[in-house]
């Protein structure tokens, strides 16, 4: 005799069956990194070019027990919100995860997140700036330095040739000048020759090599922020946009529209750290005449350059450190240079004859590496980066786009910046 | 004896349990049946609705985690942001521009498809084919089309001697450009729905309407409309839940993804998103979160009442229509 009435099991079982499906549906959809086999699969997330394909082959090989997965976003925004979002979450973050200079003051203050990777072995690996930046107040060197971004000016020889302007590497140097003000002018002799093309891409970009040469912009060393009573800001934001009446193209960095004007003459000059060569050699496919001059404006600038970490999320860390201690080594930094133009920041590397007698095809055969190594020498300014510093300069970026493209006055752009920056607190 | 009366207890005892177990099966299976959706809705539903206005009250980091009880500073904050009310703006404005043609169009398209048309199959699965496309990629070929200066559609536009127009400065413009991507997406989507609708309607009231000399227009609109009306308020409902939650494609519509230099078409959502990732302010955004939710639920509720009133008067339009045909006859 059946105790139970049938529909009552029926029930039952369904219930189960919907409890079971949500406790499932809670378990991590995918395995993250661990053993597998013996084997150590470790992840590692990049963005843009880090040119570490071929190495993780190399790598791969050299250590049988070790298996590396990559990981790669397509833009560093899209890197940092992945790794703030998975550092909130406290899980699904990749053992070696890459980051970029910008960002790196904000993830400094949880540095407890992160593994102290100090070692004697790369003890003095990198330029004193680049490690600096990486280790928090106490003394713990959360990062390993990739590339650094030393900052030349890249230009369209063919459209100097039009305007009646020296063309030569060396005497376009000349021409340019060490200054703002020389730079504008020639900006200035350019346009004048009537050719209808720009002479920059946006005040936007022009902002990055200006601000890069500010000790404190935006924030003193403590962390305060002086931004909107820095009256050195104030005058860069004038000065930059009286160049950018005459002289801009109004193509803000990263639009369709800028990708697509390296095709239409958009522009005959722009500030260049060395990632942006591959760039630049990308979108100008087809187009000859770009060159690099060895000068920069007002000295030298670094912009941009990024580091690998290793989040104490990971479940092997010293097989993490160990790759990523390895990856960022002179002789693999060389390697990612060759492949993608990332300018290493480790000092071995830097007097490596395979990077001083290095040319770029595409840039008229000019000696990149000399000519990188030599404005890497001349950044003579540590710019302070604190917590702030990203969204304080990505409101400044949309306040000079502002006044460019007609939809707001200088003035009333700059009050609005004001707005946003006191809204951060 | 007392064994056989023991056992009768027993036997006694066991149904009345009996009895008991299948009035709570009659009682009780019924929530437990759908006790599914209910725990998987409490779940992903309802617990972060109330843990968002727990977070709303608080100081709060994405990272940093909890701060301190902060009642609704964080309400006040945002609402005296005027970028709260720009988005606010945005955002209904980009809704209206592609909700209303979107509804217009799908009835328009799904009476099309109503027709006897060579290759049904196919011409259904056309207009559903744009909604299979992420939205992500349809954002990357609309961004092909709508570049200020080396866009199509302006490039077009000069050849026939009209000025470019700035998809990325001038406000109206840009909320156009988003909501025809959004347009793009879901107008098959919901044509196919409206198609269902209409093909549901009993072709007999259609014979009736011929026979009383109704044309195709006259029975379209005081048949088959008012006959759709549960579809019709579906819809509605269901494009404006998604359409004041839009978000892909405005942080598609450009490389900075935050709404444009003066934030001419950043949307609520993309203000939590700014709120909450870029200034790592999770107080902040879970307000606008909350505030983005009762605006929602009041726009629902005006939209309920609205089509109720409409769709009640089409009622009387058809209880009407057959006694004044009977006064002709």
């Amino acid at each position: 005799m059946k105790r139970f009435p049938r529909p009552t099991i029926v029930a039952a079982v369904a219930g189960a069956a919907a409890i079971a499906l949500l406790a499932s549906g809670c378990a991590p959809a995918s395995e993250p990194s661990g053993s597998d086999g013996g084997k150590i699969k470790l992840t590692v997330a990049t963005f843009n070019e880090f040119g570490y394909e071929g190495l993780f082959e190399q790598y791969m090989e050299e250590n049988p027990d070790i298996t590396v997965v990559s990981k790669k976003a397509a833009t560093s925004n899209e890197a940092r919100d992945n790794l703030t979002t998975r550092l909130a979450a406290g899980s699904g973050l990749s053992d070696v995860e890459g980051i970029e200079v910008d960002w790196l003051p904000e993830l400094l203050q949880y540095s407890d997140q992160f593994v102290d990777l100090t070692n004697d072995e790369v003890e003095g690996r990198w330029l004193d700036w680049k490690a600096e930046a990486a280790t928090d107040a106490d003394g713990n060197l959360i990062a390993y330095g990739t590339d650094s971004g030393p900052e030349g000016v890249c230009y369209r020889s063919d459209l100097f040739a039009a305007a009646g302007l020296p063309t030569d590497r060396a005497e376009v140097a000349t021409m340019l000048g060490d200054s703002w003000e020389d730079y504008y002018a020639a900006g200035e002799t350019f346009t004048a020759a009537g050719t209808n093309v720009p002479w920059f891409d946006s005040a936007g970009a022009t902002w990055q090599g200006v601000i890069n040469q500010f000790d404190n912009a935006y924030e003193e060393n403590d962390g305060t922020v002086i931004a909107t009573e820095n009256p050195d800001v104030e005058a860069a934001y004038n000065s930059v946009l009286d160049a950018s009446e005459t002289l801009s193209a109004g193509l803000q960095q990263w639009s369709d529209d800028w990708t697509a004007s390296f095709q239409n003459d958009g522009f005959a000059t722009m500030l260049c750290p060395g990632w942006m060569l591959g760039i630049i050699e990308g979108n100008a496919d087809g187009i000859t005449g770009w060159d690099i001059a060895d000068t920069f404006p007002g000295g030298g600038g670094n912009w941009g350059g990024s580091y690998l970490t290793v989040p104490t999320q990971s479940e092997h860390p010293e097989e993490a450190q160990a790759l990523a201690a390895w990856l960022t080594a002179p002789e693999q930094q060389l390697s990612a240079f060759a492949s993608k133009g990332n300018f290493p920041s480790q000092v071995d590397a830097l007097e490596s004859p395979e990077l001083l007698d290095s040319t770029k095809e595409f840039f008229n055969n000019a000696p990149t590496g000399q000519i990188l190594a030599n404005r890497a020498a001349a950044v003579d300014v540590t710019p302070f980066k604190g917590v702030n510093y990203f969204p304080i300069n990505d409101a400044m970026q949309q306040a000079l786009t502002r006044v460019e493209d007609g939809s707001m006055t200088r003035e009333k752009s700059w009050e609005q910046w004001v707005t946003d920056v006191n809204a951060l607190g | 004896m007392t064994a056989a009366t023991e056992v009768d207890a027993r036997a006694i005892r066991r149904i009345a349990f009996n009895h008991r177990l299948s009035h709570w099966d009659v009682k009780l299976s019924p929530y437990l049946y759908i006790s599914p959706f209910f725990i998987v809705f409490a779940l992903i539903g309802l617990f972060p609705l109330a843990y968002t206005a727990w977070v709303s009250l608080h100081d709060w980091n994405l990272i940093g985690g909890q701060g301190d009880f902060v009642g609704l500073e964080n309400f006040q904050t945002v609402l005296a942001q005027p970028y709260f009310w720009i988005s606010l703006r945005n955002t209904f404005s980009i809704f209206l521009l592609s909700a209303v043609p979107q509804v217009v169009a799908a009835i328009a398209i799904a009476a099309v498809l109503d027709f006897n048309l060579r290759g049904k199959t196919f011409w259904r699965m056309g207009v559903l084919l744009p909604y299979v496309v992420a939205p992500v990629a349809v954002a990357l070929i609309f961004n092909d089309l709508f570049g200020d200066r080396y866009g199509i559609i302006n490039q077009l536009l000069n050849t026939v001697g009209i000025e470019s127009i700035r998809w990325h400065v001038d406000i109206i413009p840009s909320h156009f450009a988003i909501a025809s991507m959004v347009n793009f997406r879901w107008t098959g989507y919901n044509a196919l729905i409206f198609l269902a609708a209409m093909q549901a309607v009993p072709r007999d009231y259609y014979e009736a309407a011929i026979i009383d000399g109704a044309g195709r227009w006259r029975t379209f609109w005081s048949l088959t409309v008012p006959l759709m009306r549960p579809t019709i308020i579906f819809v509605i409902i269901t494009s404006t839940i998604g359409g004041l939650q839009i978000f892909d494609e405005p942080r598609m519509f450009d490389q900075a993804g935050q709404g444009g230099a003066s934030r001419q078409w950043q949307t609520l959502t993309l203000y939590i998103y700014e709120l909450g990732w870029t200034q790592r302010n999770f107080g902040r955004a879970s307000a606008v979160s909350w505030l983005l939710f009762l605006i929602i639920i009041l726009i629902a509720a005006l939209n309920f009442y609205i089509s109720r009133r409409i769709s009640s008067t089409s009622d009387k339009a058809i209880r009407v229509r057959p006694i004044k045909a009977r006064g002709i006859s």
